[in-house]
């Protein structure tokens, strides 16, 4: 499109140049001129219903609102005349007119923008002396308080259902004065990002359930953080109050997260103060846990540690961390792990295969900016459930779908998202490959394709439907294209050959291939080197350490856990734990103590989690994002950082001599600029490929959104809102019926000489011959999350 | 049309007759079509909508439930509550008001031993207060089945009233 001239309009006497067809209050807003506003909002469409932003415009005969008026060449406006602070304080005073005006125990209470704009606009007296209107409060779930009452309809919320997340919850029902906000029939929101209503609510209509009456906005102190728990890396204002988190909201970023935040990112903070929190240091002597302090907790770490190695070789060490570490944190406890003279060391927890690491890219996320995902014409989904995975990226998938995006899924569940599926293929795990491979073979036939010969040879036996011409046609459609893998793509049984043809097939559309990594921080931590192929900042190692699952089979003496709760974010549970408890010697560095932790662990190191640490998180885009602490650790708890140069210092290695966080991370990012990127990024090419599933129940497994990670699991107000999952199976209906199992019955879930009893639920998303039984859940902790091996199902 | 899912509320003849409205609007705006949805399933349930109802005819159109309930919610013309096999609706808007609409109210509200919004204990008189009807020249004005019954006196409803089954 040519660029379009700008006309020249005047707005309280300024000059401005601003693009024909915005409305008023957008040339407005960028020329920093106040105009007040209640519905109005810029992520939003224009419902022009609240009144509050008439302006006066010449040769208009009446004031008009700035947010529905389209601006014309040689446009004079004055937000400031006579008329328009008439026409301001007359709206004000009608918006007034059914407001309890119960300020003083209204939870927005000094941040609230009817007060502010009344303070601004409006008479100091009401001349209303009539009955005010009351609205009763509505349970929408854990997350958002409501107290319609004060509800001026500016309808942002319902706006907000409808067009941003796409679910049409929240309505206006009732006429005029009766005209209500709510569900209607009661119930919780179903949103991952539903509490961003809080923040569009002018008012104190929707407000922090979990915030409610704990805190004024003005004794708030404000530190900025990035969120910990997905590959965006959403930019957040942490909110404490004497030292302690009291909230969380978005801070505005235009190229991430927009103005928006996932509940997740959002409401985490509740688990900082969990009853799990470890405040003390604790070592475990002669089999009873003792508190101790710091100076004892670390010496009785060293000595451990090094009897193991002293009396064995340092490679019966491993260190094993979560990838929602900081960079600093990886790149400390590689180096510490790697100067003892061990390899073993991984974040990737999930992954069981491990066969492509030496050939591919030490770091893979996003070739295009979060941003760019908007403008792409085509978007390859595999093993993904973006929404729930990275809400963020879930959004803009969302808005490009808006702008006319094609998207095709290839899945091993029927998610629902909130943007349309073109073509969609829903097939077990093991199948998803096979139907990749149909799908890539289709695309290098259309297209004639003979630059990947070796791969077409692996293909030669596979057969390709209609379904995988349709595919293939579509992402051969015009325009940016992009395929991504999530979650059960990345931690297939045989990811490195999903990897392949995933890579393969974006290379034959002429798109990119991006990984949608687990954690928040898990580019970050191939850089800093917590993988047991590549130091850190690329560099090659002589011979690989173990990976995540070579470390759990391999029966090590000594380990060093960072963040980590093996039983729910690892892929093996139960042989993570049965390898640590035959372990001679293992420290935990953790923010919390669980009683599992308890049963293997010598001694617990309790470090500072997100929001009380420095650090930085490396988003899927390659973005490194720096943040400091926004409040006080409790009790005797350390950054993790400063943890491990001490243990460093106490081994007595070289180079551990920070005093600040930024060092460390500095030192790494020199190294990383200067990093060669000649990724031997050749093709790992298997000699073939597979696709059977070697079991006749294949299940399929992945932390529900709330139960990710240690701090989201602690998350209570999370775990109750409308879209917490529990610990289940879920069958198809046929596979159910085959089973003889009904919905809604007990059913014993056995593998591996371990067995759990769940409640069954039909489930539609679930391809048959499946079954889905999440993994993160106490309960399901000792079944194997990628693990081939058969679980059989029976009745209770 | 869309898969109904588990029990749905409407009854075959109400899904023909809705089938009927659907297919005057393009294919994707099968919204369009839920006023006339709530008025049928409306007549097929004795004259009153209930949430159940209401969430049928979103389910069957295809629209989410909440734009149904605010259509329903919005207009006088469907009753949330069970109604009396006779609806009577009296207009007060300004002319019939002019016209003596407030004395023939306190009328009917005596004659039928019942308030504004209420219906009879035998369930055969719903009586409901309603915006102009468009019938300002014959004021006052009550709507009945479909029908206007104009100029009415006091006397005059009573009669109609008695003819009532
Ligand atoms: S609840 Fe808040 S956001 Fe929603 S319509 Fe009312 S004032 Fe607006
Ligand atoms: S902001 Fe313009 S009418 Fe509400
Ligand atoms: S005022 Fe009653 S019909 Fe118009």
């Amino acid at each position: 499109m040519a660029e379009q001239e700008l006309v020249e309009i005047e707005i309280d006497g300024k000059k401005l140049q601003v693009k024909p067809g915005s409305m008023i209050i957008e040339a407005a807003d960028d020329a920093d001129i106040k105009i007040p506003r209640f519905c109005y909002h810029k992520k939003l469409s224009i419902a022009a219903n609240c009144r509050m932003c008439l302006v006066d415009v010449e040769k208009a005969n009446k004031p008009l609102p700035a947010c529905a008026t389209p601006i014309m060449p040689g446009m004079v406006v004055r937000t400031q005349s006579k008329e328009a602070l008439v026409a301001q304080r007359a709206v004000m005073e009608f918006l007034l007119i059914n407001h309890p005006l119960d300020c003083p125990i209204c939870d927005q209470g000094g941040e609230c923008e009817l007060q502010d704009v009344a303070m601004g606009y409006g008479k100091s007296v009401s001349r209303y002396t009539e009955g005010k209107r009351s609205v009763k409060d509505k349970d929408i779930g854990s997350l958002v308080a409501t107290d319609m009452t004060r509800c001026i309809l500016c309808t942002r919320c319902v706006r907000f259902g409808q067009e941003v997340i796409g679910l049409p919850e929240l309505g206006a029902t009732g006429r005029g004065e009766h005209t209500e906000i709510g569900t209607y029939i009661e119930k919780s929101l179903t949103s991952e990002m539903s509490g961003n209503i809080i923040d569009l609510c002018p008012v104190g209509a929707l407000t922090s359930k979990p915030f409610r009456f704990k805190a004024r906005a003005w004794e708030l102190e404000q530190g900025t953080s990035v969120a910990p728990h997905d590959c965006v890396g959403s930019n957040i204002y942490v909110h404490r109050h004497r030292d302690k988190v009291m909230r969380v909201v978005p801070k505005d970023d235009e190229s991430i997260n927009e103005c928006w935040i996932s509940d997740r990112d959002r409401f985490s903070y509740e688990g900082l103060y969990h009853e799990d929190r470890l405040t003390q240091p604790m070592i475990k002597k002669e089999g009873a846990w003792q508190v101790v302090d710091w100076q004892e907790a670390l010496t009785f770490a060293v000595d451990g540690l090094k009897k193991v190695i002293d009396d064995n070789t340092a490679a019966q060490l491993a260190a094993v961390a979560s990838p929602n570490s900081t960079v600093e944190e990886h790149y400390l406890l590689q180096k510490l792990v790697r100067g003892l003279g061990s390899h073993n060391i991984d974040h990737r927890l999930r992954q069981t295969d491990f066969s492509d690491q030496l050939a591919t890219p030490v770091s893979a996320g996003l070739p295009i900016s979060i941003e760019a995902i908007e403008t792409q014409e085509q978007i390859l989904l595999i093993g993904s459930d973006v929404q729930r995975e990275q809400p963020i990226v879930g959004h803009r998938i969302r808005r490009a779908y808006l702008r006319g995006t094609n998207v095709c899924v290839i899945n091993p569940m029927d998610y629902h998202f909130n943007f349309d599926v073109k073509e969609k293929i829903i097939v077990s795990p093991s199948t998803m490959l096979q139907e990749l491979a149909a799908v890539t073979k289709a695309v290098l036939d259309q297209t004639q394709n003979t630059r990947h010969g070796k791969v077409a040879d692996l293909l030669k036996q596979v057969t390709v439907s209609d379904s995988h011409q349709r595919m293939a046609k579509q992402l051969l459609g015009a325009g940016d294209k992009v395929v991504l893998l999530g979650a059960h793509g990345l931690n297939h049984l045989h990811s490195s050959q999903i990897k392949l043809l995933a890579n393969t097939l974006s290379q034959a559309i002429s798109g990119q291939c991006g990984y949608l990594t687990e954690g928040a921080n898990a580019t970050g931590a191939s850089l800093a080197g917590a993988i047991p192929h590549r130091c850190a900042a690329n560099l090659g190692v002589a011979k690989s350490g173990l990976d995540a699952k070579q470390i759990w089979q391999s029966q090590l003496k000594a380990f060093i856990l960072l963040n980590l709760e093996p039983e729910y974010d690892c892929a093996d549970p139960q042989m993570a734990l049965a390898s640590l408890q035959q372990a001679n010697f293992v420290v935990s560095l953790s923010p919390y103590m669980t009683s599992t932790m308890k049963d293997y662990a010598n001694v617990i190191l309790p470090v500072c989690p997100f929001a009380e640490t420095s650090g930085t998180f490396v988003n899927i885009e390659n973005k490194w994002q720096s943040f400091a602490a926004a409040a006080a650790p409790q009790g005797e708890a350390r950054p993790g950082w400063k943890v491990l140069r001490v243990l460093g210092n106490l081994f007595e290695q070289e180079g551990f001599d920070y005093t600040v966080s930024t060092e460390v991370r500095d030192e790494l990012k020199v190294a990383v600029d200067g990093m060669t990127m000649t990724q031997t990024n050749q093709d790992h090419i298997p000699s073939t490929l597979n696709f059977s599933a070697n079991v006749d129940l294949e299940r399929i497994a992945y932390p529900p959104i709330y139960r990710t990670d240690n701090l989201v699991r602690r998350g209570e107000s999370l775990q109750r809102s409308g879209i917490a999952e529990a610990a289940a199976v879920h069958l198809s209906a046929n596979t159910a019926t085959q089973m003889n199992l009904a919905d809604c019955e007990q059913v014993t879930v056995k593998q591996n000489g371990q067995h759990v009893n769940l409640p069954l639920h039909v489930d539609g998303r679930v391809p048959d011959n499946c079954v889905y039984i999440p993994s993160g859940f106490a309960e399901t902790a000792m079944l194997g999350v990628t693990s081939p091996a058969a679980l059989t199902l029976e009745r209770s | 049309m869309n898969d109904v899912k588990e029990k749905s509320a409407l009854s075959q003849p109400a899904r023909e007759e809705i089938d009927k409205w659907v297919a005057k609007y393009p294919e994707d705006k099968a919204q369009s079509a839920v006023i006339p949805a709530l008025h049928i399933a409306q007549k097929y349930n004795q004259g009153s909508l209930t949430d159940s109802i209401i969430e049928s005819v979103a389910d069957y159109l295809g629209i989410p439930k909440i734009a149904a309930f605010e259509v329903a919610t919005f207009y006088s013309m469907y009753e949330l509550k069970p109604v009396g096999r006779h609806k009577m609706g009296l207009c007060k808007s300004i002319s019939c008001m002019l016209m003596g609409a407030d004395e023939l109210g306190d009328h009917l509200q005596k004659k039928l031993g019942i308030k504004f919004g209420e219906t009879t204990p035998d369930g055969k008189v719903t009586l409901k207060e309603v915006e102009c009807l468009g019938a300002c020249r014959h004021a006052p004005v009550v709507h009945m089945h479909n029908r206007y019954y104009e100029s009415l006196t006091p006397e005059k409803a009573d009669e109609l009233i008695e003819g009532l089954e």
